[in-house]
């Protein structure tokens, strides 16, 4: 257990060497830092000095050291566009992204499995083919599309829900919560449900044919005759077995979640990292670009662990790797 | 998780079974709705084709616009005009026009960014099957830090990158390239990740190995013995990507960093529409909305039916 | 009363292109504790019959017609419900593949005590405990450490114990077994079909054991049934079947059995394939490959008859024909036939 997991933390080390090279590059490359950084009025000495004192001149692979360095303690230089740090503007709009992000995956989690666990076990059933219908046409929405809609239907035509914002969000001093209050969680139904549906019909589909591949298996067959009731073997023996792939899906969803808040938060104008990242991509803030791409691929790193540490609980093959197959005949 | 599922051999019946699975035409003309997505699929291609002369109004006709034809409602309701069947937008452009123009737009980039996955992916996935090693392992992990991120925001960093790089802003027909590129280049893996799988296991096979004795060189065994036998999931991975696609350049240009409004896709009108939401004007927004979804869903259905026809095991 | 009765039992699978026949109007019987040997090559509709007995027939399978009944009870009309409670308590079963038959994730133990309080009200302590000493009876060293490891833990062999001791745990009367002992190793063969003969001995169990192997039927069965193509061809007591084969069928399975002390002697196959269910020939299934077929078999299917022992479906002896098969033929199988035989009941 132990080696797989080092083995893990070195393949999360290399993804995370691979995107800081990508970040860096983008940094170092795409336009001109110092171009950025001043004034049109700064002298050509002030920015050969600037260029200077940045390290700008130092080989490449120096550059890359210290970008590595300063990025693990969060140090990702100025915002070209704000000239405030790029570290203090991601803190203050990780709360919104996060909270957005955990409430559409325990949406998308709470309802995507009873559905597909219900589509797996009735197969031919009229419910299932409304469900698979519907996550089909979920799939081929785009989300903003969906974000618009909900926002046409419940804001516009009913008056019921905000259509944008976070609604009342209290400060706690090193996190913001839209959690405390009524308005709050009124203003996360729409974003988190257009975020969540895309994974929810993912979720859905992947653990209904989960099912439907462990439901063919023997040992579901021989569950049946040893007698065992419907309900031990289908949620005792069926789901239990459909859980690691379910759980790897969910989680690498769960990363692309954070990412996905991209949309939604512009949508609703969601004052989170997404819409931040956007607004970047558009001035083209490349600071703020490569911090997000390195934060993302943190969490993801992140989440990937985690993962890994679900498969032992689930498993028992990974857990015991001792008395590996003893006794004969 | 392989291991832990029933080994295939259900016997004959099973084997049957699968047979007539496997009759694709048969599973055509036998799904309604397939035949219908495959209608609609046919429909948007023929306007694509062939919009300009198809289309009721030039929309970018500026002679033959005017703003006294601006926000027209719908046809059938309360003071619309039967000129323009799904009414106006606040330049007084024809929706229905604009529509068949994005459309046309949405599957030109669609398609070719497609295309640029697809040679690509399909070219790395060959690389890196047959030739294997460092150069497969390298492939791979590229492949595989991609994936981790969703496409869309790998696309979005491509997008900020190359208008970095190639000031955009001042070049509004580079637009396009843009966005072909960072869509295509976003999703070539499960192209390469497909073919790679595939290419392994032909690779061993005694036909490629009887080739590489006799001195056929690689390349041509890859172009002629391994090639065909990947295409299906190839075309059925081309299919639900070219949905894809279509998603990822509305989303583009829905966020605003696609195609200007002044060359409209699918994308764009509903971003300009999406201003008017509040205001009334919900057909501006919902028109070309529906438009994408109806075509993005005829997509996905065609390429649901080929997968499992293709394959019928996976169902 | 036999303690188990099959009779005109047809299992059908609607297709796309029609209905395709598995098991073609069977009827056989098996007493309180005999061994019933079910022989035939893949696809004859050997386990089609036993997934029918115990209900599990995979749709869209289904009985078509006949009837099945367990001490004078039908099975084949009972609601699902009401067959589950009968599956494991009444009739066990045993599938071919070990290591594909207990779920992965579930210690051997808890897959045990889930069946025993399934069909008892036995207490979980209650339960465990007999599930050691299930483990002990099935011949597993160390059941107080092993009841608690994984099936992943287990080889093949053990593995067949662990689920011979799941389909016996809560004694039933009757055990399907389908191929118990195919997927394992020739050495291991041995033990499982000595432990399941050994054990259903001790406990009155009767089986239904379901192979390819003439082999294993001579050394455990007390009667056999040779299906072909959906049909039982022949059907009697073990010894008069494998040593006075009546059907050409079996002559032929008896042909194709190696034997030591004969040398020299050729393998003989049996010429051609067993027909798909999509083209079943007219008359006798088998007359295309039968080396003694005339007009009738090709155009008339032949029922079962009683011929000395036991019962045969062939024209060959509807007494107009005559017996027809050479001695020489018959003698062969003979003397392999007690070679086999010398191990039943032994």
């Amino acid at each position: 257990m132990v080696a797989f997991i080092l083995r893990r933390l070195i393949q999360s080390l290399f993804v995370m060497f691979f995107v800081a090279l990508v970040s860096f590059s983008m940094f170092r490359f795409v336009g001109d830092p110092v171009h950025q950084m001043v004034g049109i009025e700064t002298s050509l000495e002030e920015r050969e000095a600037l260029r200077e004192r940045l390290g700008l001149k130092d080989p490449v692979v120096i550059q890359f050291g210290h970008y590595i360095a300063r990025a693990a303690v969060g140090e990702f230089g100025l915002s070209y566009q704000h000239q405030r740090p790029v570290s203090d503007m991601l803190l203050e709009r990780m709360p919104a992204t996060l909270e957005l992000a955990l409430v559409s995956a325990i949406f998308s989690l709470l309802v995507g499995v009873p559905m597909g666990v219900y589509t797996g076990l009735n197969r031919d059933g009229f419910f299932s083919k409304v469900f698979l219908s519907l996550s089909l046409v979920g799939i081929s929405l785009p989300t903003f599309l969906i974000g618009i809609l909900l926002i046409f239907i419940f804001s516009v035509q009913l008056n019921w829900l905000p259509s944008f914002g976070r609604g009342g969000v209290i400060d706690l001093g090193w996190w913001t919560t839209g959690f405390l209050t009524l308005d709050g969680w009124r203003s996360l139904i729409m974003p988190s449900i257009t975020l969540g549906l895309f994974q929810l019909t993912l979720i859905m589909r992947l653990v209904r044919s989960e099912m439907l591949e462990v439901l063919r298996t023997d040992y579901i067959k021989f569950a049946r005759a040893r007698g065992l009731t419907n309900h031990a073997v289908h949620f005792g023996h069926a789901l239990k077995n459909t859980l690691v792939p379910v759980i790897t899906i969910t989680g690498l969803q769960l990363g692309s979640i954070i990412a996905f808040a991209i949309i939604t938060e512009t949508v609703f104008q969601w004052p989170g990292m997404g819409q931040m990242f956007l607004q970047a991509v558009t001035t083209v803030d490349i600071p703020i670009m490569a911090a997000y791409l390195m934060l993302i691929a943190f969490f993801f790193v992140v989440i990937n662990l985690i993962v890994d540490m679900l498969y032992y609980v689930v498993d028992p093959r990974l857990r015991v790797d001792t008395g590996k197959a003893s006794g004969h005949g | 998780m392989a291991e832990i599922r029933a080994t295939p051999g259900r016997g004959w019946v099973e084997s049957v079974r699968r047979f007539f699975d496997g009759d694709i035409w048969y599973s055509f003309t036998r799904s309604p709705m397939t035949m219908a997505a495959g209608a609609v699929t046919f429909l948007y291609f023929f306007l694509a084709a062939f919009g300009p002369w198809v289309a009721p109004h030039d929309p970018f006709d500026l002679a033959s616009i005017t703003l006294l034809d601006a926000s027209l409602p719908p046809a059938w309701l309360e003071y619309g005009d039967p000129r323009f069947l799904l009414g106006t937008d606040i330049q007084g452009r024809d929706m229905l026009s604009a529509i068949i123009y994005g459309s046309r737009v949405s599957l030109l980039i669609g398609f070719a960014s497609v295309i640029l996955s697809l040679v690509l992916g399909v070219g790395l996935g060959l690389i890196s099957g047959f030739v294997g090693g460092a150069v497969d392992a390298f492939i791979m992990r590229v492949a595989e830090v991609q994936l981790s991120f969703p496409s869309i925001l790998v696309a979005l960093l491509i997008n900020g990158v190359l208008r970095g790089v190639l000031d955009v802003q001042n070049q509004a027909d580079l637009a396009y390239a843009v966005l072909i590129l960072s869509i295509g280049l976003s999703n070539w893996v499960q192209f390469a990740r497909t073919v790679r799988g595939s290419t392994m296991v032909e690779r061993n096979k005694e036909y490629v190995q009887a080739a590489h004795v006799i001195g056929i060189s690689p390349a041509l065994i890859m172009w002629r013995h391994i090639l065909p036998n990947v295409l299906g999931p190839v075309l059925v991975i081309a299919t639900i990507q070219l949905a894809l696609a279509i998603i990822s350049e509305a989303t583009l240009s829905f966020l605003g960093v696609g195609l200007p409004p002044t060359e409209p896709s699918l994308g764009t009108l509903i971003r300009v529409g999406n201003d008017y939401l509040f205001s009334g004007e919900w057909w501006i927004t919902i028109f070309p909305g529906a438009a994408l979804a109806l075509l993005v869903l005829a997509v996905n259905l065609l390429g649901d039916w080929l997968r499992d026809a293709l394959n019928p095991k996976l169902r | 009363m036999p303690l188990l009765e099959v009779e005109n039992l047809v299992v059908e699978f609607p297709t796309r292109r029609g209905t395709l026949t598995a098991v073609n109007d069977i009827s056989l019987h098996i007493d309180e504790g005999e061994v019933l040997g079910v022989v035939g090559e893949s696809g004859a509709g050997k386990s089609m019959t036993g997934a029918a007995i115990i209900g599990l027939l995979e749709p869209p399978g289904r009985v078509a017609s006949g009837r099945i009944l367990l001490e004078g009870e039908r099975l084949d009309n009972l609601p699902y419900e009401k067959m589950r409670r009968i599956r494991g308590k009444r009739i066990g079963a045993i599938f071919q593949d070990p290591l594909t038959s207990l779920n992965p994730l579930y210690s051997v133990g808890y897959q045990l005590v889930e069946t025993i309080q399934t069909h008892t009200d036995m207490t979980p302590t209650q339960a465990r405990a007999r599930a050691i000493e299930l483990l002990t009876e099935v011949g597993i060293p160390a059941p107080e450490r092993r009841v608690d490891q994984y099936p992943h833990q287990f080889s093949g062999g053990m593995r067949q114990r662990v689920v011979i001791a799941l389909a016996l745990c809560v004694n039933p009367r009757l055990i399907i077994a389908d191929e118990p002992t195919t997927a394992l190793d020739v050495s291991i063969q041995a033990q499982i079909i000595a432990l399941l003969k050994r054990l259903c001995r001790d406990h009155g169990t009767a089986v239904m054991l379901v192979t390819h192997d003439m082999g294993v039927i001579a050394e455990t069965a007390d009667r056999v049934a040779v299906m072909y193509a959906g049909r039982i061809a022949e059907i009697g007591p073990v010894r008069e079947v494998i040593k006075n084969a009546k059907h050409p069928y079996t002559h032929g399975l008896m042909g194709s059995i190696p034997s030591i002390g004969h040398d020299n002697e050729r393998l003989e196959q049996i010429p051609g394939a067993m027909p798909r269910l999509t083209d079943i020939p007219v008359g006798c299934a088998f007359n295309p490959r039968c080396p003694h077929a005339f007009d009738k078999c090709r155009t008339v299917r032949p029922d079962l008859l009683p011929v000395e022992d036991s019962w045969t479906a062939c024209w060959l002896y509807d007494g107009e024909a005559g017996r027809t098969i050479e001695a020489s033929k018959t003698l062969v199988a003979a003397t392999k036939a007690d070679a086999l035989l010398e191990r039943n009941h032994g």
